[in-house]
């Protein structure tokens, strides 16, 4: 025996120092995530499909474009706004498909799981249901918002590229473009504008995955119905529509706060470039009605939590 | 050391009482085959034993309270709580990647030797593998995880023949060691008389029988009674009589083997037949407290 470091034959024994290894919470968080893009492929490829949707749509108005600039637009703000608003309709178009996908996501999370019994296998492991809804909870707000910047970014850059290399064949300078495309600030605008979305739409993405969590079946049904009864009942004793105004608030995620859609010179401001300068962080988060949306949000995704453990198969 | 101790432990749904006061000492190192009909309370009591369901009574797998602490206790226990829990969509290589990941008992390495025996693809996808593929799977990433107690709810069930010798054969040789628990219920009774140690019966919610298995085989005997000594035999008071190919097989608890060999032939009944006597006891006592 020339190897004194294991004098000892194998045993079952020698596997008990692993027994108090434990995973940290990062790592199976995680794979938890992981595990969700795994399962929900359209979480990415939708985006992808819609970042494919705006590049097409910039190539074909791109001739239509080029057409508009030998008539010769006069007026520079109107040139300035033709220049930019493709870039801007991706990211507008990535925003909408994130949001669908994400309220489709949030309705089968906690679903899904149970109607096709795998519950019980992800139960079998280690992982608690808190870890769990926290990283279902994620997809929406934080993995989708993170996928529609990044996208964003590269099907922007992609466009100006091809943009200046056909300039550069019409044998036309193509620093202008990149001058006039302030890609760099509607990137960071966008990067504040998915935080704005993430925080004011929590509330909403939180009920629709305790719904799912609770409901037996038509989930979908669930998540309206209750909200649409309540507007109703509103309306009918008080002849009011606070409910309704407040759903709509929280469905934008709050964004009216969170920018100013009038410039100090009194213009208003065109969707497709809100420029930084408009950006109004403090009326965001100053706003009482965000935090409240926000206590709401941990309320659900609590109750989520619970309903977790005490679910079985359907 | 105890694995699995339950004191009065009970569980209703709405009227209907699931497990009704059932007491429970499982030791370490025991194969106990649970063993009951449809709805007799079985997967309900495993499922307070991993920590699924709530329950009334007192209830401690491995020194834990299972439903308070299920993530702890769950890297000590594993289960296959049915056939077909896999996701549909699962890679078999995610499978792997996501059970490493998670678990710190899992020893990839022997997940894949196990597989490697088997004709499982690690790029297909659990929609893609047979009934059986999937059952190997699940018992590849299970019987790597260095776990104490394993919990198996009917593990077989729809496999063919072959699949469920090769199950059990795994079982026994490839994880069993003495210092493990197992727990297993399933209808193919008859496949496990030969892997358990111990054995229980249950029976709307109630234990109504448990034993070793050497227990079993001293206790329980089984007559095939020649045909004119039939009333004699009776007069032993058997606890269950039936009729093969116009013979009398006469089933007894606690008798003399040498009173019963001068009868006819005697031999350890099979867990099936000992069930049958049972339930059958079980249900006429039902009855009579009816009327």
């Amino acid at each position: 025996m020339t190897t004194p470091q294991n004098p000892l034959p194998e045993s079952p024994l020698s596997s008990q120092p692993v027994a108090n290894v434990q995973i940290p919470a990062a790592q199976l968080l995680f794979w938890s995530v992981r595990r969700e893009l795994w399962e929900n492929r359209s979480l990415y490829i939708a985006p992808l499909v819609a970042a494919g949707l705006a590049m097409l749509g910039f190539f074909v108005g791109l001739t239509h474009f080029s057409r508009t600039m030998h008539m010769g637009s006069a007026d520079p703000a109107h040139q300035f706004l033709m220049l930019v608003m493709p870039y801007g309709h991706t990211a507008w178009l990535l925003l909408l498909t994130a949001f669908l996908v994400g309220v489709f996501y949030s309705l089968d999370a906690l679903h899904g799981e149970r109607r096709d019994r795998s519950i019980l296998f992800w139960k079998s492991l280690p992982v608690s249901d808190l870890t769990t809804v926290l990283s279902k909870a994620a997809i929406p707000l934080v993995v989708l918002p993170v996928i529609v910047v990044v996208i964003t970014a590269v099907t922007n850059l992609v466009m100006i590229l091809f943009n200046t290399a056909i300039l550069l064949l019409s044998g036309l300078n193509p620093i202008a473009s990149w001058r006039q495309v302030p890609l760099f600030q509607m990137e960071l605008v966008l990067i504040y504008g998915v935080a704005v979305l993430a925080l004011g739409q929590a509330p909403l993405y939180a009920w629709l995955l305790m719904v799912s969590a609770w409901a037996r079946r038509t989930v979908f049904l669930w998540a309206v119905l209750p909200l649409l009864a309540i507007a109703v009942a509103e309306k009918l004793v008080f002849n009011t529509t606070h409910f309704l105004a407040m759903l709509g608030n929280r469905l934008i995620g709050g964004s009216t706060d969170a920018f100013s859609f009038i410039t100090p010179s009194g213009a208003p401001v065109d969707p497709h470039f809100i420029p930084l300068s408009q950006i109004t962080p403090g009326r965001f988060f100053g706003n009482p009605d965000l935090w409240i949306g926000l206590a709401f949000a941990a309320l659900f995704l609590a109750v989520a939590v619970r309903l977790r453990r005490y679910r079985e198969p359907i | 050391m105890t694995c699995i101790e339950a004191r009065g432990l009970r569980k209703s749904f709405g009227a209907t009482v699931a497990v009704d006061g059932v007491d429970l000492r499982v030791e370490e190192g025991r194969i106990l085959g649970l063993i009951g009909p449809n709805g007799a309370g079985k997967t309900t009591a495993l499922n307070a034993i991993l920590g699924l369901t709530p329950y009334q009574g007192e209830l401690k797998v491995l020194g834990r309270d299972p439903w308070l602490d299920r993530e702890h206790l769950m890297r000590d226990v594993s289960f296959i709580a049915d056939v077909a829990v896999l996701p549909r969509w699962l890679r078999v290589s995610q499978a792997l990647d996501y059970v490493a990941g998670v678990h710190p008992r899992f020893d990839r390495a022997k997940a894949e030797r196990f597989l490697a025996k088997t004709s499982i693809k690690r790029s297909s996808k659990v929609r893609e593998l047979s009934k059986g593929m999937v059952a190997q799977l699940h018992l590849a990433l299970v019987m790597a995880i260095d776990a104490k107690l394993l919990v198996l709810d009917e593990p077989t069930l729809g496999l063919d023949i072959l699949f469920r010798k090769q199950f059990y054969d795994s079982l026994l040789n490839d994880y069993f060691d003495r210092t493990r628990t197992i727990v297993v219920t399933t209808h193919q009774v008859e496949e496990i008389q030969d892997v358990l140690t111990d054995l229980m019966f249950i029976n709307r919610g109630r234990i109504v029988l448990s034993c070793s298995m050497e227990e079993f085989e001293s206790r329980y005997l089984e007559v095939m009674v020649n045909p004119e000594q039939v009333p004699a035999a009776r007069a032993l008071k058997p606890i269950h009589e039936r009729q093969v190919f116009g013979r009398s097989i006469l089933l007894f608890d606690r008798a003399d083997r040498q009173q019963l060999a001068a009868l006819g032939e005697v031999r350890t009944p099979s867990i099936a037949d000992l069930f049958v006597a049972v339930m059958g006891i079980q249900n006429g006592a039902s009855q009579g407290a009816a009327q």
